[in-house]
């Protein structure tokens, strides 16, 4: 039976997408869906926190949280008040490498949707009332997760993986940073990112090719044009080997883990994909879940995942385990993965996650917000418009011996950062 | 690299946007031993998602048992006799599907995702687990271990969880809904298999359980499969009772307060005690819930804008209703102060900002939260998987398809005074649980 389900799913594709080219030059990828009378819109701009002021990280994530706060003639209770009133869902974020945002609107209310997204991209106010209450936002959320292990775990990984480069930085700021970033700090980014050549779109919904070439010139047409944007280092997580405990009165300990990555534009993707999935995808079936979890109730969750960011590509896990068996579920994890490495999966293991991995593809293209964003990201990536429709394929194609070269890349010695926030006993 | 806070978000269980009534054709039926079948139509993609749903949760834990609703969850993946444990998760994942449970204070519900040509294969995994379960001795201690393990993870390291628990506890002085769905974590330690036996065998039945079938089927071929799965299972005769004490009218206004050295930023939240959609005698939940949009339903409510925008005593502030209960259930409002400003005066600022509600109910903001409300409708049609869980948590507290259908009509027709009428009755001190989280001394 689990062939069927390869044969079928590996020849279709989970949805059609067309390229689409307005008048005015701006390109969009589109779905285009008649059953729920709703239309949702994915964009990226290239350019994020790495680009931070080096000594106030934080800037693009504000900046993000104040695009919705007041644009053109509206400050920010009125602009508020436009969305809401036509329950338009508009929001913007801010990661190492890009500023996105996603808009949602019933098909009726799109003239409007679109012209506010307009708005907040090309007139942002940047008022300073509004630019006040969102520092005092974002600070008391920064001091909110203070003490919260993963937090703290997390944020010292980047800080010692990432050490010297712009990805080490906390993207969300300290409350001390964020303190001390000016309204020139906003402004000088966002008319540094916020521009025409940076941007991916993704439109899916009721709405036809002619109309939303209409809507994308409205929204996007009046983008300024790109200017160039300091470059970011290439590098790769350090410090692989070291250890780090974060002291904290808790019970557990969160600990995070991580070894070299491959990028998702890297040819060498897909078997690392595969690879991953086998040591802690996201089943149950992973071999970490299984032995930490079911075999002996280490931890409640546990599982790893490729992160893949413009210059660098990091394999890291995570779970959280009461501090008295931190020490077991660490030894756990490494032989774990020098057992992978050295033997690699057994030829049915590896049949089983390839099918997985190409039946559940089509699982993730069941909304029509999940299938934007999937779709913006794959343009972000420069993977192509028919990579959704060539990517099942691939994983059906990976080989024993593919799996074989990604674990050198992933685990070369097998050597780990580690970081453990909790009081861990016993280590 | 680090998520944006979860700070500002409702954590508990959401009311969920309802379906209007021109939305899917939804149709149901039951089977001869009582299972209870729903069918959502969605033909946008060849897969569906398969749930079944038991009509009990946390609240029906026998006392000192507390958790044992959720520890059996964990335990419904350890295997039959017919399929070991582990089997079903492994044959889900090599069909490409995907699949989880999840367990509340009225139900527990297990579902999967899969492709359409594989629902029997689910139906008979699922049905084969109802009546089949094995517990072997040796996978019982270890899965207690992963749910301390969770425990710790949700709550033990996490002041404000904390603060939520002990001001449930206080809120339901008497009601279950007082305790922890994943249970106390003294009360689990001591949970074991034959207590998990013994709920097991008292629950899982076909005259309990509710099967909710969305995506690309028919009802005709979910009855025919349902039938040569679910269908052989021998009813047991009647459905379990689901005892349930009421809470005393409530007299007393109580305040908790959760310090610890961990905490950097306080916070301010209340719970009220107010009728859900199953014990409101009116129509008073639809103006609760309109009521909550209107105050606290983000930055143009009214909430918002007096403690936010007017008076900077608050960087944040919100309200939300938890509708969907068999019992009586929590309204809540919160706050988090601006810099310098204590938790004692922004509660006093919030009391006076509530004492005003009658302005905050003019008919533009109104309609606004009408509109937000019935659009959440509409949006919900574009998931397949959230329409099974709207569907099958309403039926398994005792509405109906057609409580969830009218929902938008009901929600339009909520006048002005119902809303000020279920403030002054509801919004009282007497029916509260104010609860400070603070930062203690080391």
């Amino acid at each position: 039976m689990t062939m069927t389900a390869s044969v079928e799913t590996l020849s279709a594709s989970p949805t059609t997408v067309k390229t689409l080219v307005s008048p005015g030059g701006i390109e969009a990828w589109h779905v285009e869906s008649s059953v729920v009378p709703l239309i949702a819109v994915a964009f990226i701009f290239e350019g994020g926190s790495a680009h931070d002021p080096e000594n106030r990280p934080g800037v693009a994530q504000m900046l993000a949280r104040l695009l919705d706060e007041g644009a053109g003639e509206y400050d920010s209770d009125a602009f508020q008040e436009r969305l809401a009133g036509r329950a338009i869902e508009l929001s913007f974020n801010a990661g190492n490498d890009a500023i996105g945002g996603s808009l949602k609107t019933l098909v009726k209310h799109a003239d409007e949707a679109f012209e506010l997204l307009r708005l907040a991209l090309t007139e942002p106010r940047f008022d300073q009332d509004a630019i006040e209450r969102v520092r005092a936002q974002t600070i008391a959320g920064l001091r909110y997760q203070q003490n919260d292990p993963g937090v703290m775990a997390t944020r010292r990984f980047f800080e010692e993986g990432f050490a010297g480069h712009p990805y080490g930085r906390p993207t969300s700021g300290t409350p001390e940073s964020v303190a001390a970033i000016t309204r020139d700090d906003l402004v000088d980014m966002h008319q540094a990112i916020i521009t025409r050549g940076r941007i991916k779109i993704a439109v899916v919904g009721a709405i036809d090719a002619e109309r939303l070439s209409v809507l994308l010139d409205k929204a996007f047409g009046s983008l300024p044009e790109a200017k160039p944007l300091g470059m970011i280092e290439a590098t790769s997580l350090k410090q692989l080997g070291s250890r780090f405990v974060v002291d904290l009165d808790v019970p557990q300990s969160v600990i995070r883990f991580g070894t070299q990555g491959v990028a998702w534009r890297d040819p060498g993707f897909i078997p690392a994909y595969v690879l991953n999935h086998i040591l802690g995808g996201g089943a149950f079936t992973s071999r970490l879940f299984q032995e930490v979890r079911e075999k002996r109730g280490l931890a409640y969750s546990v599982g790893t995942s490729l992160v893949s960011y413009r210059s660098a590509a990091m394999t890291w896990g995570y779970t959280a385990t009461k501090n008295e068996r931190v020490g077991e579920a660490l030894q756990v994890i490494q032989e774990e993965i020098l057992r992978l490495k050295t033997q690699g999966p057994t030829d049915e293991e590896l049949q089983k996650a390839k099918d997985y991995l190409v039946g559940s593809y089509a699982l993730g293209f069941d909304t029509s917000t999940k299938i934007a964003h999937t779709m913006v990201q794959i343009a972000f990536e420069g993977l192509g418009v028919d990579y959704i429709a060539r990517r099942n394929a691939l994983v059906a194609a990976v080989t024993r011996e593919d799996i074989h070269i990604a674990a050198e890349r992933i685990f070369g010695d097998g050597q780990m950062l580690t970081v453990i926030a909790g009081r861990p006993t016993g280590l | 690299m680090d998520t944006p806070s979860t700070l500002f978000l409702r954590t508990d269980a959401a009311s969920f946007g309802r379906t209007e009534g021109g939305g899917p054709e939804v149709s149901s039926f039951s089977l001869d031993n009582g299972l209870d079948v729903v069918v959502i139509p969605d033909n946008r993609v060849p897969v569906v998602t398969h749930m079944i749903w038991y009509r009990n949760g946390s609240a029906d834990d026998p006392q000192g048992q507390s958790g044992i609703a959720h520890f059996l969850e964990h335990l419904m993946f350890k295997g039959t006799e017919k399929h070991p444990a582990g089997e079903f998760s492994k044959v889900v994942s090599s069909l490409g599907g995907q699949e989880n449970a999840f367990t509340s204070f009225d139900y527990t519900a297990y579902f999967q995702r899969v492709a359409r040509e594989h629902l029997k294969t689910m139906m008979e995994f699922e049905s084969d687990r109802m009546t089949n379960l094995l517990l072997e001795e040796a996978v019982v201690a270890p899965e207690r271990d992963v749910v301390l393990e969770e425990r710790r993870m949700r709550v033990e390291t996490d002041p404000s969880a904390q603060l939520s628990e002990a001001m449930a506890a206080a809120l339901f002085v008497h009601h279950p809904y007082g305790i922890p769905i994943i249970g106390w974590m003294h009360e689990i330690e001591t949970l074991n298999r034959e207590n998990a036996l013994d709920y097991y065998r008292r629950f899982y039945t076909p005259e309990n359980a509710i099967l909710v079938v969305a995506g690309d089927v028919t009802p005709e071929e979910v009855r025919k499969l349902a039938e040569e799965t679910y269908g052989r299972i021998e009813p047991r005769g009647e459905r379990p009772v689901r005892f349930r004490p009421r809470d005393p009218e409530p007299v007393a206004a109580r305040h908790i307060t959760v310090a610890d050295p961990k905490v950097e930023q306080p916070t301010l939240q209340r719970l009220y005690l107010v009728p859900s959609c199953r014990t409101a005698q009116t129509r008073d939940c639809y103006a609760l819930e309109l009521l909550a949009e209107v105050i606290g339903g983000g930055p143009t409510s009214y909430l918002y804008r007096k403690l936010v925008l007017e008076r900077g005593v608050a960087v944040n502030a919100g309200a939300w209703y938890m509708s969907s209960a068999m019992e009586d259930t929590r309204f809540c409002i919160y706050a988090v102060p601006a810099e310098g400003v204590s938790l004692e005066d922004l509660e006093r600022a919030v009391d006076e900002v509530l004492k005003t509600i009658p302005e905050a109910l003019d008919s533009e903001a109104i309609e606004r939260a009408k509109t937000r409300l019935v659009a959440e409708t509409i949006y919900s049609t574009d998931s397949q998987s959230a329409l099974a869980r709207i569907y099958g948590s309403a039926l398994a507290i005792g509405e109906t398809i057609e409580d969830v259908q009218r929902w938008p009509v009901e929600i339009e027709a909520v006048l002005k005074d119902d809303l000020a009428s279920a403030a002054e009755r509801y919004l009282i001190l007497r029916r509260s649980v104010t609860g400070y989280l603070k930062k203690s001394a080391a």
